[in-house]
């Protein structure tokens, strides 16, 4: 392995090109986007453990489907970063809109900014932690996973939330339907310093509430199943 | 989708240059909506000389010649009129009214997309960046402009169906999204006798703003009445002669980013609208909240 970066310059390649070099199975350990520009779908669909660096703004879906790869965003992500991610991480150091980390089963999302509405939405396993504000309807039905919040919720925060589990320093404008407040124990302490370290995010864990299912729109009881 | 730009200058020495970053911003966007576009110009001092009013025309029964001869005539000053087909633009050293009510008694037919004393609007079908080109968007200069690509959804793409809607002096207002009630309050103000030139739920909405406008309300008011009683999944962006404003519904599917500097205010349906704006690097970025609306003044 080598030191040395790759860089693919948007401004000379496009995006395809670019997202077929790091996709190959020998793909550069190291690499630098230059110049995304706003640019739509990159560094998406990483199936190895490589490093890349995209030095600007991106566009829709940067480093959606990511496995094994780390992926560093330095300026803001558009819709969807991180979308259905498998494993590997993904650090946008802006802001990030709308959906980040959307469906996303794995893997870790950090974003040291704010990240818009729906953060989260259908999370399946994957770990996202904010260093800023979420928008509204975040984690909404999420299934699997941890969302830390080092700043403020927006409205409807985990609205028909399953079992993720969702951590906020700062205030909460409102719950979603079924997501309730919950007892911080020790485990969840132990959790949430985990994931702040992980994250790279100086924060005290005991700063946090925790949110979660109230499991009241669990309305399957196997008892019944006869009548499916 | 759609693609919204729009761009509000505050440095004067940017004014000469803001039809071509105008133009650069709806190259981005031409994806977004590459059948059709619009778009409006404030301040251009050919389009919209000062001291003259200025109207937007598109279905023209007259050739232009006639119709600057017929504006003459009726107003007893000297009219000038200009093809930007399929847009035709005519001023004259009137009132926005007293134009519009002379063009309305020579050609009733044709549309009026756009009049006041500051805007020039241009629609025409075809790929927006060939059409603002065709159009001479780049060579305009101004304080203000908004552009618009259109991907048509409850009405045809034609070049009436183009955003903007201006449908009150020096207004625009330009769409990414859906109205979903617009036919219910377009009868509502029907029966208050507005008449509307198209199907298009856009159109509703502009009607309603100008509306509140000639009510006497502020932009802002008049964004957060339109809040009130529209539903459907919307990013507005509003300009009139003085203001520049964006508003988005209360789920905010939508996109929308808004830039700052000290010298000018963007908007556009995505960042790489804005990326090689001047200072772009040191702008403050940022999505708009739902349902709160954001109006900078030309100062």
């Amino acid at each position: 392995m080598t030191d040395t970066a790759t860089t693919f310059d948007l401004r000379t390649t496009t995006v395809r090109s670019t997202n077929k070099a790091l996709q190959a199975a020998g793909a550069p350990a190291r690499s630098v986007i230059t110049a995304p520009r706003g640019a739509h779908a990159l560094a998406c669909g990483l199936d190895s453990d490589i490093d890349v660096t995209i030095d600007g703004h991106v566009g829709y879906y940067c480093a959606g489907m990511n496995q094994h790869a780390t992926v560093t965003v330095a300026g803001n992500a558009g819709v969807g970063v991180a979308e259905n991610m498998m494993s590997g991480t993904v650090r946008v150091q802006g802001d990030a809109s709308q959906s980040a980390g959307a469906t996303a089963h794995g893997g870790l999302l950090v974003i040291e900014g704010n990240a818009a509405a729906r953060c989260g939405i259908s999370m399946k396993g994957v770990d996202i932690v904010v260093g800023g504000d979420i928008g509204h309807m975040s984690a909404f039905m999420g299934q699997a996973g941890r969302l830390v919040v080092c700043g403020d919720a927006g409205e409807a925060l985990g609205d028909s939330l399953y079992e993720a589990r969702i951590y906020v320093r700062g205030t909460v404008a409102s719950l979603g339907a079924d997501c309730i407040k919950k007892e911080m124990a020790a485990e969840h302490l132990a959790e949430l310093t985990e994931l702040l370290a992980a994250a790279g995010i100086d924060a005290d864990p005991t700063d946090f509430t925790r949110y979660g299912s109230a499991r009241q729109l669990y309305n399957f009881h196997v008892d019944n199943a006869a009548t499916y | 989708m759609c693609g919204i730009v729009g761009l509000h200058l505050r440095d004067r020495t940017l004014y000469p240059e803001l039809g071509a970053l105008l133009s650069g911003m709806l190259d981005q966007m031409c994806d977004r909506g590459p059948d059709s576009a619009g778009m409006a110009i404030y301040g251009d001092p050919i389009w919209s000389p000062e001291g003259h009013a200025t109207i937007s025309l598109l279905e023209t029964p007259l050739p232009r010649a006639d119709l600057a001869a017929a504006l003459t005539s009726r107003l007893g000053v000297e009219a000038t009129a200009f093809d930007l087909a399929p847009t035709a633009v005519a001023h004259a050293p009137v009132t926005a009214e007293q134009l519009h009510d002379a063009v309305r008694a020579i050609a009733p037919t044709a549309r009026v997309i756009g009049f006041g004393t500051d805007v020039t609007v241009l629609k025409g079908m075809g790929n927006p960046t060939a059409l603002a080109h065709r159009f001479g968007l780049p060579n305009a200069s101004g304080w203000q402009g908004v552009a618009h690509t259109r991907m048509a959804t409850e009405s045809a793409v034609t070049a009436e169906g183009s955003h903007p809607f201006s449908v009150g002096p020096d207004q625009c207002l330009v769409h990414n999204g859906s109205f979903s009630n617009h036919m219910s309050v377009k009868h509502t103000l029907e029966r208050e006798g507005i008449v509307f030139d198209s199907e298009n739920d856009t159109e509703v909405g502009a009607r309603f703003v100008a509306g509140q406008l000639a009510g006497g309300v502020d932009l802002e008011k008049a964004l957060l009445m339109l809040n009130e009683t529209f539903d459907g999944f919307y990013t507005l962006l509003v300009s009139n002669k003085d203001s520049f404003a964006v508003v988005r519904d209360a789920i905010s599917c939508k996109p929308a980013v808004i830039a700052e500097t000290d010298r000018w205010v963007a908007m556009a349906s995505e960042y790489r609208a804005l990326a090689d704006l001047p200072g772009i690097d040191s702008a403050r970025i940022f999505e708009p909240e739902p349902e709160e609306v954001y109006v900078w003044h030309r100062q």
